[in-house]
């Protein structure tokens, strides 16, 4: 049997980074025991990404910009904050990579191991023979009540693996998983923030005790010395305790990886996986790697890097992505983000926005995939596809091919900064972005620093939320630019 | 190829409401003063009328469906009222139908009549409407504003202007139709202002401040018309007719099409050309007397002027510095105020800038009266530059 493994692993942090003392000392009158806590930045999703959005922007940084993406067997997306409790979460993130209908998804969720056992999902299924690339999205947009320690100390991000049998980087050597009922913090249905116990008990009893049995465990069944683990990955927000819990397990203190706390905070579900693409982004060739991850239990996945691996490379590599941050003072910013303040929107915000769902069916591949069509008879593109084509002096019937339009070149025509129309991020950017090749769509803009718009400018597309129906809790997607 | 409409159908009376913020003032009261003011202008009764015409853009917010509120509201004689709506150009459709109607020889004397309450929202600026069900799920939730904002930031790449001659050329736009507005008693805003309180006004949408948008209004408008042979046996002289009348409608190119660079409007060179030709014009910035254009807002109305083929191309911001569209300048444009400050109650707008252009002909237009004009344009322009539908209609002296 081949060898299975990580074929590519890549993570996306949003570009906003909080700064916790401004948190902290907004806080101060309320909670001063965190002012401890206000140091370093926090990874800050912008008010239209979610977990959903975060995967697919990690999936098209691990598939790459080509239009087949036919290799892809089945997908595993992994969250505790899906933002749909009935509804493929999978299903709208593979159409968003356009990935074709017959790709197996699955959503995975309900405790924050979840994410690594996306990935023991799929490196199961790449073993058994059934796929022979698997694709493995983890993300999370926690919400953390006003004023608590998990505000500081959660961070947004999301991660894409690639597992496969073939070109590997890191194959794996072994899995483990635990399930234990063992309740740290729990979360019921319609209940936005999580309620904890106490933080010593959690250390103590959970993992102190879960961890090291789930590791030792590994180690013994698959004959490998603990000295032989070069990085150990464990993603806690209690200071020293994966150092413990190495030295429990006769694992070199010092293998201990960073957990970004500093400057990203815990991304939940996907802060194993983020870990381990910055370890990787940094390996060498021969190197065990150990991934744990505590909820519920716990799991634990070894890797050995291949030669393969000094080869590899990420463009936006998470070292990258920590030096590219936009540092965010405004704590209130981040309260009105995540709809923790009752915040003015205006009349102009209360505009329905009931979402046609036969409409968007018919238009799924546009709406979702930013798909338009190409006339076969005059190579005009356009977006969105029509019958008739737009073709000037050449109004041909039912010529266009679907035409993938996300990853393409394209450039700002016009634009304006509407300080009128609703938005949660005033000034509302949008304006016409012509592809280079051809087509144009009249768009939203985000992600925009202050003077970073002009006509001309290049941009890329970016998969986000449109806008949410609150009256009916449903979250519409659609594609906007970001300048480049 | 069709003979056109030149001096088939002639004006036989208008009416106009008084345009603003008419808080005390209902949808049928606006209708009933342009009516009133029409019918003594035409001089017959309402008995005489054989066809009406209704435009009314947001009915959610204004007088509702259909053509019964307008028949309700006058207490017509149960003729035909068909309410028409094409965005903010719906009053130039009110007029094609009435006057098309008299041309065709299927009515003697139509109306058409424009009306919107716009203040019935509850907020200032034009409310935010939803356009289907695939529209907002990839549109953005822009504003008008937004939309006509862009052409300056695609017109200053084309043309190279800087970002400081355009806002100062479209804040001179603003500052002319002032001036003019302080002229006229009907007009929703009556005060001249300075470019430097125009330059310095809260943003809206960059580069547009609040005095580069136009005066979101109530009113209403009308015009009755009939054939220049039945408007003489009613003992009318010095006649009004209609020489053109053209519409144009995007069918998706600017905003589909990589070939339109975003710097002006597709539609109204194609129905300027039209009218042109319908009317028998040949030199425009010779021949057109005074206009009034949609200048909703004031990089709307610059572009506009090399879309007429009144300034050659790229050359707007030089015409509108140097006073060619002032009221003393060789083409006045907007001499009521224009949708800048007559007001913008949408679906009487097109019907508004008739008005204006007909007491400017028939020599009525009191402190605004400008010398012996001949022709009158009228720009009516709906939805925004990447996709709308734009009327020209031309009159003047038979």
């Amino acid at each position: 049997m081949s060898e299975v493994g990580i074929s590519s692993i890549v993570g996306y942090i949003p570009k906003l980074r909080l700064l916790r003392k401004s948190v902290a000392e907004s806080n101060a009158w309320l909670a001063p025991n965190l002012m401890g806590k206000g140091k370093g930045t926090r990874s800050m999703a912008n008010w239209d990404e979610d977990s959903v959005t975060m995967s697919v922007e990690a999936a098209r940084r691990l598939l790459g910009p080509e239009d087949d993406r036919s290799h892809v067997d089945n997908v595993f997306l992994a969250s505790t904050t899906m933002p749909f409790a009935d509804r493929l979460n999978s299903g709208i993130v593979r159409a968003a990579l356009t990935l074709e209908e017959s790709t197996q998804c699955t959503d995975i969720s309900s405790t924050l191991k979840c994410g690594t056992t996306a990935l023991i999902n799929a490196i199961s299924s790449v073993q058994s023979g059934k796929s022979d690339y698997s694709l493995v999205l983890s993300s999370d947009k926690r919400k953390s009540r006003v004023g608590s320690s998990q505000e500081l100390d959660f961070g947004d991000a999301s991660a894409a693996i690639g597992i496969s049998n073939k070109d590997i980087i890191a194959k794996v050597l072994a899995t483990s998983s635990v399930s234990v009922d063992f309740v740290d913090h729990f979360r019921a249905p319609n209940e936005e923030f999580d309620y904890n116990w106490e933080e010593r008990w959690i250390r103590d009893e959970g993992y102190l005790k879960i961890i090291p049995k789930l590791i030792n465990n590994l180690l013994k069944e698959n004959d490998i010395n603990p000295s032989e683990i070069k990085k150990f990955i464990l993603p806690c927000i209690f200071p020293r305790v994966p150092q413990t819990i190495s030295k429990i397990c006769g694992i070199d203190p010092e293998n201990v990886v960073d957990n970004l706390a500093l400057n990203v905070g815990d991304s939940g579900s996907a802060h194993p996986l983020l870990m381990l693409t910055h370890v990787l982004e940094n390996a060498e060739p021969n190197e065990k790697i150990l991934v744990c991850s505590f909820g519920g239990g716990g799991d634990a996945i070894l890797l050995e890097t291949t030669k393969l691996i000094s080869k590899f490379k990420n463009e936006e590599s998470i070292s990258v992505l920590l030096d590219n941050g936009i540092e965010e003072t405004n704590y209130m910013k981040y309260l009105t983000f995540n709809d923790l303040v009752k915040w003015e929107k205006g009349m102009r915000g209360e505009i329905d926005r009931k979402t046609a769902l036969t409409t968007l069916y018919r238009h799924n591949d546009a709406i979702i995939g930013l798909v338009g069509g190409k006339c076969s008879k005059t190579g005009t593109i356009q977006f969105p596809a029509s019958r008739v084509s737009v073709s000037p002096n050449s109004p041909d019937i039912d010529t266009q091919e679907p035409y993938k339009l996300a990853e393409k070149r394209a450039n700002i025509l016009s634009w304006s900064a509407d300080y009128l129309s609703f938005s949660v991020n005033p000034p509302n950017y949008y304006g016409i972005v012509s592809f280079e090749e051809g087509g144009r769509i009249m768009m939203d803009f985000t992600d925009v620093g202050e003077g970073e718009i002009e006509s001309g400018k290049d941009v890329k597309m970016v998969f986000r939320i449109k806008a949410i129906d609150e009256a009916r809790g449903f979250t519409r997607y659609f594609w906007k630019a970001v300048p480049i | 190829m069709a003979s056109g409409i030149k001096d088939k159908v002639a004006i036989l009376g208008m009416g106009c409401s008084k345009f603003g913020e008419r808080w005390d003032t209902s949808p049928d009261d606006l209708m009933v003063e342009a009516y009133i003011e029409a019918l003594d202008d035409a001089g017959i009764e309402p008995n005489q009328l054989d066809a009406a015409w209704f435009s009314h853009h947001i009915d959610d917010i204004g007088a509702g469906k259909g053509g019964t509120p307008m028949s309700i509201a006058l207490r017509l004689p149960n003729i035909s009222v068909t309410r028409v709506e094409n965005y903010c150009a719906s009053g130039s459709e009110a007029f094609r139908g009435a006057v098309y109607a008299v041309a065709a020889g299927a009515a003697d004397i139509a109306i058409a009549l424009g009306m919107e309450k716009l203040k019935d929202t509850g907020y200032g600026g034009l409310p935010a409407t939803n356009y289907g069900t695939f529209g907002p799920q990839i549109g953005p939730s822009g504003s008008a504003p937004g939309n006509f904002a862009q052409l300056a930031s695609a017109y200053r790449a084309k043309h190279g202007v800087s970002a400081e001659d355009m806002k100062r050329a479209i804040a001179h736009v603003s500052v002319k139709s002032h001036a003019n507005g302080a002229k006229n008693p009907k007009a929703h805003l009556q005060k001249e202002v300075t470019e430097e309180q125009v330059l310095n006004a809260p943003m809206i949408a960059e580069p547009l401040g609040l005095f580069d948008c136009c005066g979101v209004s109530d009113g209403a408008a009308a015009a009755i018309v009939t054939t220049p042979e039945i408007a003489k046996s009613l003992g009318k002289d010095n006649l009004i007719s209609v020489k053109a009348l053209q519409l144009s409608v995007s069918n998706g190119l600017e905003s589909h099409h990589n070939t339109w660079d975003g710097s002006y409007f597709h539609t109204v060179r194609i129905a300027a050309k039209k009218a042109y030709a319908e009317a028998g014009i040949t030199k425009p910035r010779e021949e057109v007397s005074m206009m009034e254009v949609h200048d909703c807002f004031s990089v709307t109305e610059l572009v506009t002027m090399e879309d007429l083929f009144i300034s050659e191309e790229g050359q707007a911001v030089k015409d509108v510095m140097d006073g060619f569209y002032d009221a003393d300048g060789p083409v006045p444009c907007q001499i009521d105020g224009g949708l800048k400050c007559f007001g913008h109650p949408i679906g009487a707008s097109g019907l508004r800038m008739l008005y204006e252009m007909y007491l400017q002909l028939q020599g009525r237009a009191d402190k605004r009266q400008l010398k012996n004009p001949s022709i009158g344009l009228t720009h009516n322009l709906g939805g925004q530059p990447a996709n709308n539908v734009c009327s020209v209609a031309i009159i003047g002296s038979l």
